[in-house]
């Protein structure tokens, strides 16, 4: 079916099959799609790898919970649903280096991803600070119309937009 | 607590793993169908060039918004807002909004860019963003007692704000949502 194979669909059928997607979860599972909690447990369940189970106790994974939990399967879940998208329509590939960032910054995958990693500890420390990110705050809180998920979708935005612009209108 | 044995990771129960397993595949593909799982694709919207990733996440709002809205009424589901602050909603929202410039991906597209075979989130990104999220837990204590406290407002949504009937804020928002769409089009973005 052309559904499965074609590389891109309109972004309003994936936006709308996205807010029924979130009907589901809510009625199923009563929980809102969101990710980035995952990557602050998983964070901690590396550390206790090391430390023991003492990193249980800060408090930030005490009010987490290092469960592995519905939320953690979601996001791997997005790992194998995206792979299974990308071969389907011939569309994966193993690449170091997006066409943007070349065409400003060159080929060498040293400095995109020495970029991203800075960014990766940029956009990690927000996303907990904000307590929520583009998935949870973004649609899934707005779509509730909670004044905090309103507020940081903005804040996403503009300081996404801006440094994009420094980025690339006068660094690159 | 549950007991656990040291070292050992404790697991939800495990219809609640597959159903977000099921969950996450589907959203995977979709993100990736739409684009979202590219680099490109977030740095044009990013730079105002391709408006993409708004037009996915409006329509999804708007569509989420009517049906949880509808099950609410009908009382199927409850809502959890989730609680802010200006000092978390504001700083935090702009850091995070640095970030996902600098990176190019967000927590979840990451897991979707990671799918599709992009090396520089699975290799230098998710390791950022892991070791972001440790350090705020390592601040949390701190941060918690001061800035993620002012200005405080709760698990506020709109309809409490503007005291109207939920269905008033519904179709408003969803109003804005397609005026915002058709303008985009119109200006062939």
């Amino acid at each position: 079916m052309d559904l499965f194979t074609q590389a891109r669909l309109s972004p309003y059928a994936v936006g709308i099959s996205i807010g029924i997607l979130s009907w589901l979860t809510f009625f199923i599972s009563k929980r809102p799609i969101a990710c980035s909690t995952t990557f602050a447990k998983l964070s901690g369940m590396i550390e206790m790898l090391f430390r023991g189970d003492k990193v249980e106790q800060k408090p930030y994974y005490k009010k987490l919970q290092l469960v592995v939990d519905w939320q953690m399967m979601l996001v791997l879940g997005i790992v194998i649903g995206s792979l299974l998208s990308a071969l389907l329509s011939a569309d994966f590939r193993w690449q170091w280096v997006p066409s943007t960032w070349e065409s400003a910054f060159g080929s060498t995958p040293l400095l995109r991803v020495g970029t991203a990693l800075l960014g990766g500890v940029v956009i990690g420390f927000g996303s907990r600070w904000a307590d929520g990110c583009t998935s949870g705050h973004g649609i899934s809180g707005t779509l509730q119309m909670a004044v905090s998920s309103w507020i940081s979708a903005a804040c996403f935005f503009i300081g996404g937009i801006l440094t994009a612009h420094l980025i690339f209108r006068w660094i690159g | 607590m549950q007991t656990k044995n040291p070292g050992t990771a404790r697991f939800e129960d495990k219809p609640s793993l597959l159903w977000g397993l099921v969950f996450g595949i589907l959203f995977g593909f979709l993100l990736q169908k739409g684009g979202a799982t590219k680099y490109d694709v977030i740095l044009g919207q990013l730079l105002l060039t391709d408006f993409t990733v708004l037009k996915i996440m409006l329509s999804a709002v708007l569509t989420g918004m009517i049906g949880i809205y509808a099950m609410k009424s009908l009382g199927w589901v409850q809502l959890n807002p989730k609680t802010g602050s200006a000092g978390m909603n504001v700083i935090g929202g702009l850091i995070f909004g640095v970030g996902f410039a600098v990176l190019g991906y967000c927590p979840g597209t990451i897991a979707g860019a990671i799918g599709n075979g992009y090396l520089d989130a699975a290799v230098g990104g998710l390791a950022g963003i892991l070791i972001g999220t440790g350090l705020f837990a390592a601040l949390y204590p701190r941060l918690n007692q001061g800035i993620l406290k002012k200005g405080d407002f709760g698990d506020l949504t709109l309809p409490r704000l503007f005291k109207v009937n939920d269905w008033v804020v519904v179709v408003s928002v969803a109003g804005l949502i397609l005026l915002l769409l058709y303008w985009l089009e119109r200006a062939g973005l």
